[in-house]
């Protein structure tokens, strides 16, 4: 029955059905703008798929009246890459590369997410030293994608010099991450077990150069912003929506921290060893855009800290779990162990099987609760796996962010909205 | 998360509050879930968003399962979370396959929205929609979200082809010519 | 007589080739003097002086001021970002002069996977920009699909497009997309018409060609240039052959046909 490409209209669908599905042609305008009468003088806008401002291939049908946004409806899919569909096909060692790719910025996230759910599923425990590796990755990560959308975002609100600042931390960030994977981005560092490899001699020391410069990085984006007046102008006060509102909309990470609420799953539910952490969670006050960039920019420094902390803290031992049916044997075992050769060639043939069942695992990633869903059947292919995505639930509060606003507020809205189009449309 | 006696007591309550509601419960890898009836739906999330002592109020993820050998086919999973007790509850309304029952080939699958409940769900929805054909009735704007509007097919179900094509090379002409007609 | 021999040596009517630098260079002395005259002069003028030269300085500056479009599809975007900034400093190249509209860009940059819904909005930006324009396909999604062969990615940017430079990597370094521009920039400097209507049988849809479509039937004077293009378009493929100027694309261009 299914087939792809052609025209589908209601009436193909039986008659039941027909009535329920609302409309499969083309939206060309808002339920405010298609409401409003002549006389009302609204004009709508369509900003994207491509626009500078959009972060991505967002589009956005805008309502105004005059500059005053009355209705707002975000249209996304426009980087729809079928990812899940695609994991479906390949054995459980070869999604963690696809999953990656959904999230661009926080890709040690996804990563996390997906091998936690596949761990869970294995019921696999991780050595110590792998999780402390892995908290050292995805703190540098959270870091490296705040870094990236306080570049951007401070470009959208016409401080430029800020993205250059940005990006040069940014890469001395890649630097490490290429250090340790050999990639910039798409490491795929994690593996199911652990890390792919333990860090290299002279990691150790870069990331603590790296720390105690970013202490002193941080203070000048606070001098350059902190007090800048048109920066100020144009995030403070904008954008509001209450917390219990966002908690409805599903609204997780800095901006639910942002509106004064502390709720963050690396404390609430931690895995891996951020229980043995310390670190404290920033939130804001009033939750506009001014709360949301401090919010981010303290989580930077708190990161800072957990990074140095995990560093002070690295157990010796193994990076990887002792699991010759998961993880693929160390290579100098295969010239002297027939079992190992064996498992290594069954694990790169195949795959590694996993028991059925289902797991629902969330990680705090840079935007908030990253949760994978993984069902197994058995096989060396996953059934299904599902991520949640931060970015695509928080499309859903840009409206009541924005309307009743100025258009140039949307701007700034987004900004500080943080979307990562190829977590929305994965 | 609730433990195995949590789940099965909640279970119990829920049958006491509307029976035939759950039709089954597991627990496995400390993750509880309650399978219930697909008509009642609305009511368990009901249930367990404004009972006092349960009070899963956040629903953090809400999608639609595939399991295709198996009947009933499809599942919508709500993945729903206590955040004072940090507990999560998975509830998975259990869908059978129209089609397979014989209304026809292009039948598709129903449910209640739960948009009223859970304004978050309203992008999930049409997500699901938009992947399995799964209709929700009485959501607010069910239609594609992700594909273009006028695609056709459910490309998330099981028996809908990967699609893609090979890659043609140049090497590959050389060696094989004409390979690519 | 001196003219007499020259016109001999190498008749005004052909191009002078390298060979014979020396002739031309004294037929420039003749024109620095004045010696030349009338059909002698122009025929000159237009093939020796002014037109190559002309040409090869237009190339020469419109590769070194170069403005990509700000067009970012995906991850591949992040690094395109990067490309600009300190460290890799496209500035150094010429390229750092992002234009969010396509009437000003010279060429795209597409950074990241194509999907289907995404493709019909990407050719329409293409076809927005004025020409000469090129197109860079970033990343392995934009060059062939990379590793996403699914229902929802277009497989190869260039199914529905042109595309001038394809760089490998995933996402590939900005060093290598520097190094991609750089090639960009010679092909441009060389031969600015990649042959590309040729191989995707499209000659005809020149923009300047066509100009006034958009104002409804086109006038009588575009159709009359337009014409003219077919013809010259139509001698050049007599005169290159059917494989057109691209006959270094060896078994690909049988092949696609
Ligand atoms: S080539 Fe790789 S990095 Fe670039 S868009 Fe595709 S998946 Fe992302």
């Amino acid at each position: 029955m299914p087939t792809g490409g052609g025209g589908d209209t209601p009436a193909d669908l039986p008659a039941e059905t027909a009535a329920t599905v609302v409309g499969s042609s083309p939206i060309e305008r808002t339920e405010a703008g298609a409401a409003a009468g002549a006389e009302q003088e609204l004009m709508t806008v369509n900003m994207g798929p491509h626009h500078p401002a959009t972060h991505g291939v967002l589009r956005l049908l805008v309502s105004l009246q005059g500059e005053v946004v009355i209705d707002l409806k975000p249209i996304i899919g426009y980087l729809h890459t079928g990812i899940e569909k695609s994991c479906e096909d390949q054995s459980y060692w070869k999604v963690i590369p696809f999953v990656e790719r959904m999230d661009y910025l926080s890709y040690f996230s996804n990563m996390q997410a997906y091998c936690g759910a596949v761990e869970t599923l294995l019921e696999l425990e991780l050595p110590p030293r792998a999780q402390y590796l892995r908290v050292i990755h995805l703190e540098l990560n959270r870091i490296h994608s705040h870094l990236v959308w306080l570049g951007t975002s401070a470009l959208d609100l016409g401080a430029i010099s800020m993205f250059w600042y940005c990006f040069r931390e940014r890469d001395k960030i890649l630097d490490l991450f290429e250090m340790s994977s050999g990639q910039r981005m798409h490491t795929r560092y994690f593996q199911v077990g652990g890390v792919f490899e333990d860090i290299p001699a002279g990691f150790e020391r870069k990331v603590r150069e790296f720390c105690a410069d970013m202490v002193v990085r941080l203070e000048q984006y606070r001098a350059l912003l902190d007090r800048n007046e048109i920066f100020l102008r144009r995030t403070k006060g904008v954008g509001i929506v209450s917390r219990e509102r966002l908690l409805e909309l599903g609204v997780t990470g800095p901006l639910l921290r942002a509106a004064g609420e502390p709720w963050d799953l690396r404390r609430a539910q931690p895995d891996l060893c951020y229980a043995d952490l310390d670190f404290k969670i920033p939130v804001g006050t009033v939750g506009d855009g001014y709360d949301r960039y401090r919010v981010r920019l303290q989580e930077m420094r708190e990161s800072v800290r957990i990074i140095e902390q995990c560093l002070d803290g690295l157990p010796e031992g193994p990076f990887v779990a002792d699991d010759r049916k998961v993880v693929l044997p160390p290579r100098d075992e295969l010239s002297i162990s027939m079992e190992a050769l064996i498992h290594h060639f069954k694990l790169v043939t195949e795959g590694f099987r996993v028991p059925p069942g289902e797991a629902y695992y969330p990680v705090e990633s840079p935007r908030g609760e990253l949760g994978a869903f993984v069902l197994a059947d058995g096989s060396a292919k996953p059934a299904r796996v599902h991520i949640r995505d931060p970015s695509f639930v928080h499309m859903q509060a840009l409206r009541e962010m924005c309307v009743g606003g100025y258009i140039a507020d949307l701007i700034s809205n987004l900004a500080m909205l943080d979307p990562i189009l190829g977590g929305v449309d994965r | 998360m609730p433990d195995s006696p949590g789940l099965e007591l909640i279970a119990g309550e829920l049958r006491d509050a509307h029976p035939d509601s759950v039709l089954a419960t597991y627990h496995e890898h400390d993750q509880a879930c309650l399978i219930v009836d697909p008509e009642q739906v609305l009511d368990v999330l009901r249930w367990l968003r404004d009972t006092p002592g349960q009070r899963y109020d956040f629903l953090s993820s809400l999608h639609g399962v595939d399991y295709l050998p198996a009947a009933p086919r499809f599942g919508v999973v709500y993945e729903l979370l206590n955040r004072d007790r940090v507990e999560r509850l998975r509830v998975r309304a259990a869908l059978p396959d129209p089609a397979a029952n014989g209304d026809g080939a292009d039948a598709l699958p129903a449910i209640d929205s739960c948009v009223e409940l859970f304004p978050t769900a309203e992008f999930h929805e049409r997500e699901v929609y938009d992947f399995f054909g799964i209709v929700f009735r009485g959501h607010p704007d069910l239609r594609r979200i992700l594909l273009p509007e006028v695609y056709v097919g459910w490309p998330h179900r099981r028996d809908f082809p990967i699609g893609g094509e090979p890659v043609i090379f140049t090497h590959d002409e050389r060696i094989v010519p004409g390979w690519t007609e | 007589m001196r003219r007499e021999k020259l016109r001999r040596l190498s008749p005004l009517s052909e191009p002078g080739s390298p060979e014979h630098l020396r002739v031309r260079q004294l037929r420039a002395r003749d024109l620095l003097r004045g010696d030349l005259d009338d059909d002698e002069l122009t025929e000159h003028v237009e093939q020796s002086v002014m037109t190559t030269t002309l040409d090869k300085v237009l190339r020469w500056g419109a590769s070194n001021s170069m403005f990509p479009m700000t067009f970012g599809l995906a991850c591949c975007a992040i690094e395109m970002m990067a490309m600009v900034t300190s460290r890799y400093d496209i500035a150094r190249f010429g390229a750092e002069a992002f234009r969010a509209s396509p009437r000003q860009a010279d060429f795209i940059i597409l950074s990241g996977r194509v999907s289907i819904k995404m493709a019909p909005v990407v050719r329409r930006v293409y076809d927005q920009m004025l020409e000469p324009r090129w197109a860079i396909s970033m990343g392995a999604c934009s060059s062939s699909g990379g590793m996403f062969a699914n229902y929802a990615v277009v497989q190869g940017a260039d199914k529905f497009m042109p595309v001038d430079i394809h760089i490998p990597g995933c996402p590939p370094r900005p060093e290598a997309l520097l190094y991609g521009f750089t090639k960009l920039q010679r092909a441009i400097m060389g031969n600015p018409d990649q042959g590309w209507r040729r191989r995707y049988n499209a000659i005809g849809t020149e923009e300047w060609a066509r100009d006034d479509v958009i104002a409804g039937q086109p006038s009588e004077a575009s159709e009359a240039a337009y014409g003219r293009a077919r013809q010259v378009v139509a001698r050049t493929v007599e005169s290159t052959g059917p494989e057109g100027a691209g006959g270094g694309e060896g078994p690909r261009g049988a092949g696609f046909g």
